[in-house]
């Protein structure tokens, strides 16, 4: 079913995906936001600029983005899988709990914020380029890949990088020199690290077509919380 | 030599001689006051660590023992009071910031003790609540602009979701974690009992309270512990936690050590891991970000629940209720500086906010001026300590009081102040399975049926006293109330006069 | 002592109110009647009437009732109407002096027709424009106050006995097919001729009995839409609310009584399922409009009237026929003193809007 956004507020975009039983495509969405808020299956395709929040609390089922996403993309997502072919902006992925989130290029600000695990679920994110400053700020758990494709003499990731981690990881691709927070150390991957991610990248190189081998020809670092070092206040009993 | 501060026990244990050596106090206290001297055979206490819970108390069966406020101390000084004192000797000691618990305890004028209630005389009647219709019934939510007729002129129904409650008082919000499982489940079935709504906090909620859904607020705060779909869909409403009065501007830490078992399953986090819910949302820094929070949950759940945005009152809270009036939501929740808190930093606890009477009225009047009252109603919370205080809420403009400290002393709590040590003797604050089960789950829905029975009561004889026969037409109807001893900006700010006049 | 406005009055009174269902034009002489031998209702302090129908040669004008204090505040407020309206009529309402009315202000009437560009250029309904008018030189002018601006209708007041009022303002002489008549026994006013009544708005009038309590949770509500409580009587604040309910909502009188004496929860859930819902709809759409505490009203409005009891029927009210007549009092004698053959006496229930519609066009 296809749905054209041109000339509907969101209230009536979202309504319409929200009770149709069949796979939807949304065309001219220009900055539409919540689309496929609680997701719980079927396929949403979006062809254009998808806005904030697209698949907020989603649950299931897969959204797929030809062109950029805005902010907040899979805010506090517990399952189903969102493609970007493109960018995305600010706090990608903020608590989220599980499923996928595929990112073409790069992520704004405080990509994987509040990213948790729990039980069976552990969330994954995939970032082609790059991604702006506190990148896993309060990450709790799951997995951030950042490969840092296409970008030039740009950092992989901006200041503050893991900021109040205390869970879950980091995958940089050929990271470079890595701002990061005291709460935070990196290592070079053991070859391990690498095999656990590798199903997760081999995903996203078949989703954006690119060379597998040219992705993994490179050097892994995985940024964790350092352990004891998460920043904590000191309490007397008053 | 080392520097040797005294900080002499705040509490001084005094032991009769009637005392049976039974050894009740002992095991009572979570805190270890109490023990055996097999020297001297009788049961001696540790004055340090007594913190005036007064469980051993209601529990020795001789009535043998009396806490009583110790009478050494600081000498006399009215500017470096004693908890002063003793609070630099304690971070002097640690460089441990100092820790409180439950709400502002400073002497801060408390506006509700300063406003008096009318009652009718001659020129209209009051109305005896026994024997006549008196209702408390409130509908909290959006109101829409205007009314709407289907093509043969019947009215439509247009008016968003709306909670239903049979007085206006809520229990507000206390996490699983922060307050006990047997908390919780007293809490659930006596708001299930009263029609009313209780709060799950920020902590989730367990699986076995979906069945309270229709009487139960489930809230998402910063760290979105335990917010998945069904969560959202398992509540009659969802608030967002944007503030607590009792610490504005803070967020919530709960400990890896807290987070076992049961709480770790509602806040869907592994055991032994941290929960941190800083104060911002991230995803939040202005105005228009909260509107996208507020319309996301109602995408999620498809306009059926009211959003509910909770805030502390601070010093621009009417300008900061106007923005959240136009934010989409349908509740504005504003917890006062008094209210409580399973831990606080001291200075934030005891300095930061502003008096809910005065962040309520202002509010009020100036959703008023703008026109937008109707889009939200009003729930006030921070120390609503009775009945009267509820009266006086309604009458300045609240829709509906959220109540928690008084709750809890329903519940047993006897107000010692020491939540943050996980020791709660009456089985609240705690999650020690020996001292939750002190707490009967059915006997605290009793007591707190109780308390909002007696209180419906109280409230139902003061409006027939005032005339009033039904709560909306309290609301706002400041008239019904005057000032004693404030001054003429604390009046103007609370919208009423002096008595008297 | 402070006057209407200044302080919040409650006030114990006597209503009336007359129409004829046929929409016949008959005079104000036994409006006084009635109100005469309701005497002892009323402490000298205030009386008037309402009348429809009275203007049929500028029943397309809208009809200003002005107490001037001195000739400079009509000088003041005629140059402001004439800036927004065409003055068709200007004239003194005649009087006759009688010696139980006293401290008589300047009375003019004045049948005015907005200005059309001015209206349009502020993007505005006639009424409302006129209403903004109102409002603008009651609250503006010192020594103005406009106390009737209906079209084909006017209300005629004064501090005094209602009997003598009418007799001031000579309303035996004057037709109308619907009327309404009040005395008043305020507790609190040294008597003000703008605060007596009845209370109108454009064509809406309102006389009331009794003191609300729910005053101001329901001023504060009305206020947010632009009305301006100032003479803090339960009268005005529920003329308000029949304006905002009946001419902005557009609800129906009977709606805007569900509305303002809304039935029992307990009542409500006795219904069946679509009237529960629309009482439950009105009751939780307009909550803050419920006015509780005693009131037996009559709102008159062009083409009927509507009389009303608060819902535990705290006030007396009755209403009588005779052929084509129906009359509301506070007291049955008073229709009877009205007119003898009066019959079919009933007694409305708490709550219960008797709405009379005169049959066809006015």
């Amino acid at each position: 079913m296809i749905v054209d956004a041109q000339g509907k507020d969101y209230k009536e975009v979202d309504r319409i995906i929200r009770e149709s039983k069949e796979n939807i495509e949304v065309i001219n969405p220009s900055g539409q936001r919540f689309i496929g808020a609680a997701l719980q299956k079927r396929r949403v395709n979006v062809y254009g600029i998808a806005g904030n929040a697209l698949g907020c609390y989603m649950d299931g089922g897969l959204i797929e983005v030809f062109g950029d996403a805005q902010d907040a993309v899979g805010d506090t997502m517990n399952d189903g899988r969102i493609i970007v072919h493109g960018s995305v902006g600010d706090a990608l992925g903020y608590a989220m709990r599980g499923g996928a989130l595929f990112v073409e290029r790069n992520a704004g600000y405080r990509a994987g914020i509040h990213m948790k695990a729990y039980g069976e679920k552990s969330p994954v994110v995939v970032i082609g380029g790059r991604t702006g400053s506190f990148l896993g700020e309060y990450q709790a758990g799951g997995t951030i890949i950042v490969l840092g494709l296409e970008r030039g003499d740009m950092p992989i990731s901006g200041y503050f990088t893991g900021a109040g981690m205390y869970g879950g990881k980091i995958i940089l691709r050929n990271p470079g020199e890595v701002l990061l927070r005291p709460e935070c150390e990196m290592h070079k991957a053991e070859k391990e690290e690498i095999e656990s991610v590798k199903e997760s990248i081999g995903e996203w190189c078949s989703i954006f077509n690119r060379d597998e081998n040219m992705v993994f020809d490179a050097e892994f670092y995985v940024v964790e919380p350092r352990k004891g070092a998460a920043p904590r206040q000191s309490y007397v009993p008053n | 030599m080392a520097i040797k501060s005294v900080i002499y026990p705040e509490f001084e244990v005094v032991r009769y001689d009637r005392c049976t050596r039974c050894g009740r106090c002992i095991k009572e206290c979570a805190n270890g006051v109490h023990f055996f001297s097999q020297d001297k055979k009788m049961v001696l206490s540790d004055d340090t660590k007594c913190v005036d819970c007064l469980r051993c108390i209601a529990f020795c069966p001789e009535h043998a023992i009396k806490i009583v406020k110790s009478g050494c101390t600081f000498r006399d000084n009215a500017n470096w009071r004693p908890g002063i004192v003793s609070g630099i000797i304690k971070e002097a000691n640690t460089g441990g910031v100092l820790l409180s618990s439950m709400g502002n305890p400073e002497p801060y004028p408390v506006y509700w003790d300063k406003i008096l209630i009318n009652a009718s005389q001659v020129t209209n009647p009051s109305i005896d609540p026994l024997r006549e219709p008196m209702e408390t019934r409130v509908f909290l939510g959006k109101k829409p602009d205007k009314i709407e007729r289907d093509e043969d002129g019947n009215l439509v129904d247009n008016l968003p979701p709306q909670m239903e409650l049979s007085l206006p008082v809520m229990f507000s919000a206390m996490s699983y974690g922060s307050i006990s499982y047997n908390a919780h489940s007293a809490l659930a079935q006596a708001a299930e009992e009263l029609g009313i709504f209780y709060n799950t906090g920020e902590g989730g909620l367990h699986e076995d309270f979906y069945k309270y859904g229709k009487n139960t607020i489930v809230q998402v705060a910063s760290g979105r512990f335990g917010v998945w779909r069904g969560y959202l869909e398992g509540g009659a409403a969802i608030e967002i936690k944007m503030g607590q009065g009792a610490k504005p501007g803070i967020g919530g830490h709960l400990p890896g050590a807290k987070i076992v078992g049961d709480v770790s399953r509602t806040r869907m986090i592994p055991e032994g891991t941290d929960a941190v819910s800083p104060a911002p949302h991230h995803d939040i820094y202005s105005i228009e970000d909260l509107r996208q929070l507020v319309i996301s949950l109602k995408e999620a759940t498809g306009y059926k629940k009211p959003v509910i945005v909770k805030v502390a009152s601070v010093h621009n809270i009417s300008a900061i209720a106007s923005g959240i009036a136009r934010s989409g939501a349908d509740i504005i929740a504003i917890d006062g500086f008094r209210g409580g808190t399973g831990a606080a930093p001291t200075a934030i606890r005891d300095n930061v906010g502003i008096p809910v009477e005065l962040a309520l009225a202002s509010v009020d009047q100036r959703l008023r001026d703008e026109g937008i009252r109707n889009n939200v109603s009003l729930v006030v919370g921070g120390s609503i300590r009775n009945a009267s205080d509820v009266v006086k809420a309604i009458a300045l403009g609240a829709d509906a009081v959220y109540i928690a400290t008084a709750a809890l002393i329903a519940l047993g709590c006897h107000l010692c102040r020491n939540c943050q040590s996980g020791k709660c003797c009456w089985g609240i604050a705690t999650q020690r399975p020996d001292l939750v089960e002190r707490l009967n789950p059915e006997e605290g829905k009793e007591r707190l049926v109780n308390l909002l029975s007696a209180w419906k009561g109280e409230i139902k004889e003061m409006m027939g006293g005032m005339g009033i026969n039904s709560i909306e037409a309290l609301r706002g109807n400041r008239l019904m109330l005057r000032g004693i001893g404030l001054t003429q900006k604390e009046l103007d700010i609370l919208g009423i006069t002096h008595a008297g006049e | 002592m402070k006057l209407e406005g200044e302080v919040r009055i409650p006030s114990g009174c006597a209503i009336s109110a007359a129409i004829s269902r046929k929409g016949n034009l008959f005079t104000g002489e036994g409006m006084i009647k009635a109100m005469e031998v309701m005497h002892e209702r009323s402490n000298g302090l205030g009386g008037g009437f309402a009348a429809y129908g009275i203007y049929p040669e500028y029943k397309d004008y809208y009809a200003f009732h002005i107490f001037y204090s001195d000739r400079n505040a009509r000088i003041e407020t005629e140059s402001f109407l004439k800036e927004r309206f065409e003055i068709v009529q200007a004239e003194v309402i005649p009087t006759h002096q009688i010696p139980e009315i006293t401290d008589v202000p300047l009375i003019w009437r004045y049948f005015l027709s907005p200005l059309r560009s001015i209206v349009d250029r502020e993007m505005l309904d006639e009424d409302e424009y006129t209403v903004r008018a109102v409002t603008k030189v009651n609250s503006t002018i010192d020594g103005a106050y406009v106390f009737s601006s209906g079209k084909n209708m006017g209300t005629f007041k004064a501090v005094g006995y209602p009997e003598d009022v009418g007799v001031f303002y000579k309303i035996d002489e004057i037709e109308g097919y619907s009327w309404t008549a009040h005395g008043r026994y305020p507790t609190n006013t040294p008597g003000w001729w703008g605060g007596a009544h009845p209370f109108s708005l454009l064509d809406f009038s309102v006389v009331h009995n009794g003191e609300i309590s729910s005053y101001d949770a329901n001023r504060r509500f009305v206020e947010m839409f632009g009305y301006r409580c100032s003479l803090q009587t339960d009268t005005e604040v529920i003329t308000y609310i029949l304006d905002y309910l009946v001419r902005r909502q557009g609800l129906t009188p009977e709606e805007a009584a569900n509305v303002i004496a809304a039935p029992f929860w307990s009542t409500i859930e006795s219904k069946d399922e679509k009237e529960r819902k629309r009482l439950t709809y009105l009751r939780t759409m307009f909550s803050s409009l419920l006015v509780t505490g005693p009131f037996s009203i009559v709102f008159g409005f062009t083409g009927g009237l509507m009389a009303l009891n608060d819902r535990l029927k705290l006030r007396s009210m009755v209403v009588g026929e005779n052929k084509d007549m129906v009359y509301v009092a506070s007291e049955e004698a008073a229709i009877l003193s009205a007119d003898r053959n009066a019959g079919g006496f009933r007694f409305p229930m708490g709550g219960e809007a008797v709405v009379i519609r005169v049959e066809g066009e006015v």
